[in-house]
């Protein structure tokens, strides 16, 4: 039988501070240490496509992080995700644009700033729960909507609103090649900052607060705290990553960001697997190279022996589309705990390689 | 010596059902008060109104002088006040150790924010001390080997026992106990039993607990109150109280004078028969 730990044997831990490390071992540190130095050279070595693809995961990345602390460690759901992204992104063009205050500080204070929004429509959350939740999201994400389009002064209402770019002591980085260090750095630091959220006492407490409520309130957690807390969380990063990408675009539109988004949002967490912080990446990345591939596939099959027989022709962008929605229902029925699962399972399987039985 | 808790005159009604009427007792400090009855006759209400999951309808409830009666339940663990639960309330997808360590929750002082920054704001140091203590706590109950383990995949008993440790770990003063041993085997209710006497004279903890397994209740309780149909039928010490005719009845399903309420005279009568 396959062991489910991940220690090697005789690994022993003399300090509580070594068995409360990010990482369980040595090895896995320097592993996930060097993926990130690998990554820096990205932009040398990979095309404008591919970067602009890393960047978008990164920054989707950041937002689906948020959602997960919500769905996944607190156990609560918002379908209206794309529209904190969206209000994060008004905020920071808004802020660079109308003050003196350079972009650099204009996206954390995007982020605080979409907080306080995230926080004011969690206070629902307090109450409700399952279906009714949902509901209430869903009027965060019309209301908001509706208010990008009506408010001229804040997002310019029918007209896009326009972002600077990112600059740094008077330095603008401009193109895929130079924002990408600065999508990388937050990427590094969102997810640092939210796994050791999640192993101290507040994480804690939305988890408990997500497994057993009436428990948790018994050992001294407040539920409505915690529940709209989590709110604040996810709109903070929601923000945060909105920001990373008006000032990526450089033009914000309320365009591709309805609820569809939303959905999409959710289903990043679901299939990079719930309460799983480097799933979440997973599971972005996923989502987002997805339709990427079956483009590609495509491409390949148009005008080939299959594509002739088959007769398929223009079906073939209906198919991709009815591709994509099979394989993450045949994700949700074979892997519904996602793929940080699936990858616990193989390095598992390769620990007690040839003799895993 | 001084009062823990007092409970005066405390009824509590769902509608039409009365599920406590005019249930009135007190716990010294250092005392182990267990409340034992038939199904139904409310223990578990009782405790429920203790920890603040219910308010009571009617009547008062004091602890250490201080009027507890409508305080929410998530400040009463600040105050001393620390339980279990009857059916497994544990967090299941949780470590034992995360279990234990919500437990922590009130002593701790790090937040989302300090949290998040883990090693500039001192919440490592704080974290460690307290994981200090958690594990003082899984030595005392012998939980070292399923310390890592998922709490929802350990089998009865020692979730039973890790619920103990995280009711523990609020380092409360008066801890109560909900069945504690319900569906142990032999061994199992001997550890528990030596565990809740050692809370109580190592540790110095007020307990109060409602078992069904008499043996263990007159052997480890200083004093015993019987309630019976939401009504107190006798309290005392274990010998009196197993000697007691109302105790006897309640068990045995005899009509009893004791029970018959002025207002409802057939109710206990009729459920009696």
């Amino acid at each position: 039988m396959a062991s489910p730990s991940l220690i090697p044997a005789g690994d022993f831990r003399s300090s509580y501070a070594v068995d409360t490390t990010i990482f369980p071992t040595k090895t896995s540190r320097n592993a996930a240490i060097l993926g990130v130095v690998l990554i820096c050279f990205a932009p040398q070595l990979l095309s404008e496509y591919w970067l602009s693809q890393l960047i978008v995961i990164g920054i989707y990345g950041i937002a689906a992080l948020g959602l997960n602390i919500l769905v996944g460690f607190t156990g609560q759901i918002s379908i209206g995700h794309a529209a904190f992204f969206l209000f994060g992104a008004f905020t920071s063009a808004y802020i660079s644009n109308k003050t003196a205050i350079p972009v650099f500080f204009a996206i954390p204070l995007a982020g605080l700033v979409t907080a306080m929004v995230g926080l004011i429509f969690g206070l629902p959350a307090a109450r409700l729960k399952g279906l009714y939740l949902v509901i209430a999201t869903l009027a965060a994400q019309y209301i908001l909507l509706d208010f990008f389009s009506r408010a001229e002064w804040f997002s310019g209402g029918s007209v896009p609103a326009m972002a600077k770019p990112f600059s740094i002591f008077g330095y603008e980085l401009r193109g895929d090649r130079h924002y990408f260090y600065v999508v990388l750095a937050y990427v590094v630091v969102s997810y640092l900052l939210v796994t050791n959220l999640m192993r101290s006492r507040d994480g804690r407490a939305l988890v408990a607060v997500r497994d057993h409520y009436l428990s948790a309130e018994i050992m001294g957690i407040n539920l409505t705290k915690y529940r709209t807390l989590s709110f604040g969380l996810a709109a903070f990063f929601a923000g945060i990553a909105g920001a990373l990408y008006a000032h990526y675009q450089l033009v914000v539109s309320n365009e591709g960001f309805g609820i569809e988004r939303s959905i999409l949002f959710l289903a990043m967490v679901i299939i990079g697997g719930t309460g799983s912080i480097m799933g979440t990446l997973m599971g972005t990345a996923f989502v987002v190279l997805l339709p990427e591939s079956m483009e590609w596939i495509s491409a390949e099959l148009k005008g080939s022996a299959i594509d002739r027989a088959l007769q398929l022709n223009n079906n073939l962008t209906f198919l991709r589309e009815i591709a994509i929605g099979l394989i993450i229902i045949a994700f949700l029925v074979f892997e519904p705990d996602g793929l940080a699962h699936r990858w616990r399972q193989i390095k598992t399987y390769w620990k007690l390689y040839p003799f895993s039985h | 010596m001084a009062v823990a808790l007092d409970v005066r005159g405390v009824s509590l009604r769902f509608g039409g059902v009365r599920a406590l009427t005019d249930v009135s007792f007190a716990v010294n400090d250092g005392e182990l008060f267990s409340i034992i009855g038939p199904n139904g006759a409310g223990k578990t209400s009782i405790v429920n109104c203790i920890s603040g999951r219910y308010r009571p309808t009617e009547g008062q409830l004091f602890y250490h002088g201080t009027d507890i009666t409508g305080l929410n339940p998530n400040a009463r663990p600040g105050l001393g006040i620390g339980r279990t639960f009857q059916n497994l309330a544990l967090f299941h997808h949780m470590s034992v150790l995360d279990n234990i360590m919500v437990g922590r929750h009130h002593l701790l002082k790090n937040n989302f924010l300090t949290g998040s920054l883990y090693w500039l704001t001192g919440a490592r140091k704080e974290e460690l001390e307290h994981r200090r203590k958690v594990e003082e706590i899984i030595d005392f109950l012998d939980l070292q080997s399923v310390r890592k383990a998922t709490a929802g995949t350990l089998p009865y008993g020692l979730r039973k026992r890790v619920e103990l440790a995280r009711a523990m770990a609020l380092e409360p003063n008066l801890i109560l106990l909900d069945e504690p041993m319900a569906g142990m085997n032999f061994e199992e209710k001997e550890d528990m039993a030596r565990y809740i006497v050692d809370l109580n004279e190592e540790y110095g903890m007020t307990v109060m607990m409602i078992e069904h397994d008499m043996g263990v209740v007159m052997d480890i309780s200083h004093r015993v109150m019987v309630l019976d149909f939401g009504r107190k039928i006798a309290e005392g010490d274990p010998a009196a109280v197993l000697a007691d005719p109302h105790v006897k009845r309640a068990y045995l399903g005899e009509e009893d004078e004791a029970l018959v309420d002025p207002d409802h005279a057939p109710i206990a009568a009729e459920s009696a028969a």
